[in-house]
This record gives structure tokens, sequence and C-alpha cells, in this order.
């Protein structure tokens, strides 16, 4: 009666292997994908974020935990280190331009990795949030595996922050078109910059897709981050926790 | 296409190597991208061969984010506990650091005389 063509085996099987998460991850960000063509290439429609929330509800109706998501889907996050190589390209054409913005990324580095760690440790303690979930906070600008390295330094939960950072990522790619709007800054090299900075890898996406230069200057901003944020971080932190 | 995943693939393990050979504070990736950018600029040649592949991949760099983004989930009720402040402190934080980032870089480009017109939004081609 019951055979190979048991409707429940065959889940059982594809619940095991890669296959089934790994086509889902695919699919889920086509799917992302489309609706931010469908919508104009506006912000809001995320491609992340339609992603993201369609993995969860069909996590969520069958019953699959996370890890066992993540054993198909590493495939795809692998790639995140190879497309971080990958940005060195942008940044080699668009090198002329980068030498003579030096004395203005350094400006803005300065300006919004120092405003991301301070408004974010001030408005999270206004709100009575103290300890390792404040350490979490810290570092949720910058680019995960360097955000996980300095939340462990500091005493928070790496977890925690990694899921800080993305939401961190999808807000700042959402709000970033329409805030430098309505400011006038019309310079691509500041709207990528800053983005890199405040919105690391998922500002940097939201950046190519709208300008290269763009999306040159944001990987820039987000590599400078980085290493700034591993210095400042611990010196807001002392000042908000003491 | 593989000889460029391979050649991207090489630079990220020797920036693996480097980094935690050489105990730098930068993940290896990020060596890596830099020993790429000299590379180019050692042999020009290199960055034309890999350059279609290469962008191709950088289009679809929100994919390689949605793994993680899912890991969300796995994390709500922590998220939900403390859920205002948290999600005031996010949005609120870089809110302010881009306006502040852009609108600093802007002014000192101006101030220095390191404006580029070729990279102005609404301008020519590519908008």
């Amino acid at each position: 009666m019951t055979g190979m063509n048991d409707p429940l085996l065959i889940w059982s099987y594809l619940a095991q292997g890669p296959l089934l998460w790994l086509t889902a991850t695919l699919l889920a960000y086509l799917a992302g994908d489309a609706c931010f063509r469908a919508a104009g290439r506006q912000s809001w429609a995320n491609p992340v974020l339609v992603a993201v929330i369609l993995l969860a509800v069909l996590l969520w109706a069958t019953g699959t935990d996370y890890r066992t998501y993540f054993e198909g889907a590493q495939f795809v996050h692998f790639m995140l280190g190879p497309a971080t190589v990958a940005l060195a390209l942008p940044l080699y054409d668009n090198l002329p331009r980068v030498r003579k913005a030096a004395l203005p990324m350094l400006a803005g580095l300065l300006a919004g990795s120092g405003v991301a760690v301070v408004s974010a440790l001030a408005i999270a303690r206004a709100f009575g949030i103290e300890g390792s979930v404040l350490a979490s906070l810290a570092p949720k600008s910058t680019t995960a595996p360097v955000a996980i390295g300095i939340a462990e330094r500091l005493g928070g939960q790496p977890t925690l922050t990694a899921a800080l950072v993305l939401l961190t990522g999808i807000f700042g790619a959402i709000i970033v078109t329409p805030l430098l709007n309505a400011l006038q800054i019309r310079d691509w090299r500041a709207r990528g910059f800053s983005v890199g900075v405040a919105a690391h890898g998922i500002g940097t996406a939201r950046a190519f897709q709208v300008n290269e230069t763009a999306g040159a200057f944001s990987g820039i901003g987000m590599g400078l981050n980085a290493v700034l944020t591993a210095i400042i971080a611990p010196l807001a932190l002392r000042l908000f926790a003491g | 296409m593989i000889g460029t995943l391979a050649t991207i693939l090489c630079f990220q393990l020797v920036g693996e190597v480097a980094s935690r050979a050489l105990d730098l504070p930068l993940p290896g990736p990020v060596v890596g991208l830099v020993l790429l950018v000299a590379a180019c600029l050692a042999r020009p040649a290199l960055a034309d061969r890999i350059r279609p592949a290469t962008l191709g991949l950088l289009q679809h760099l929100s994919l390689f984010f949605v793994p993680a983004g899912v890991g969300i989930v796995a994390h709500w009720d922590l998220l939900r506990q403390h859920g205002v402040g948290l999600a005031l402190a996010l949005a609120g934080s870089t809110l302010l650091a881009i306006a502040a980032g852009a609108w600093v870089f802007q002014a000192v480009a101006r101030r220095t005389g390191a404006e580029d017109p070729t990279a102005l939004k609404d301008e020519g081609a590519g908008g």
C-alpha cells in the first residue's frame, strides 16, 4: 500500500536533502525580484524582504525549522564571500573617481559610522535596553561576519546581532532613495557611499540596482565602515553602558 | 563563467589564508577584494576577462542575503521581547546615519573641489 509514491515518504526524502530548500530559496528570490520589477524598481519592494517573508511563511506552514532550511540554503549563503571579492571589479572600474573623492569619503565615513553607532545606542538606552542586547546592537551597521566578531568581543549575542544586521540592511535599502531625494543629494558617490556605511551589503545591493557608480562607492563604504566600527563600537558602548 | 568563478574563489582563498595567518582585522573576502583590485591594476586584461560574469553576479547580490535573512524568523521571540526600543533604534540610527554620511560627503566634496559632474543623478544617461 505505502510505496515510494506515498506523498509523506517523498516529503520526508526531500526534507532531508538540500535540493528542496535550495530550490525554494532561488524561487522565492525570483518572486521577490519579479515583485521589485512589477513595482517599477521602487525601493519598498525590496527583493530580500519579499523572499524572506515568502520563505518564513513556507517554513511555518510546513513546520520546518531554520537549521533544516539552512542545510539547503547554505550553498546560496556561501556565495556571499565570492560576491564580496567580486566587488573588486566595480571598485577597479571607478578607481579614478575614488582617488578624487578621498577627502569626502573620509569625512562621510566618520559622520555616517559615528552617527550609526552613537544614535543606535542612545535611542536603545532611552528605551531601557542594556547589557548584552545593547552590545549586540552596537555593530549592526557593519557587514554580518565583522559585526558578529565585534559583538562577541563586546559581550553581545552573535545570533541577535546577525538578525539586527539584516533588519538594518533591509530598512536602509528601503529608505535610502526617498530619504536622499528629500534631502536633494544628487551626487551618486555620496548616495552610494552613505548607504554602504549605514546598511552594508544589502544597502550595496540596492545601490547596484540604481547606479553602478553608487554601487562601487557603496562597496567601499561598507568595507571602510567594517574597520572603523571595530574601533568606535567599544568606545561608544563604554559611554552608554557605564 | 567557470573561469571567472575559479579566479574569484582563488582570491577569496588567498584572502582567507592571509587574514588568518597575519591576524588582520578584515575578513578573508575583503582581503581577497583588495588583492583582486591590485591584480587588475597590474594586469588590466584580467579585469576585462572577468567583467561580464562578475557584473552578472553582482546584479543578484540581494539573493545571497536571503538565507541569513530567513534567520530573523529563528530570533523572532528575542526581537519581539525588545520590540519597540530595538525597532526605533534601528530605524532612527539608520536614517540619521545615511543622511549624515551623504550630507557630509557632498558638503566636503563641494568645499574641496572634489565634485564630479559625471556622477550626478538625473543628468545625462543612466538616471
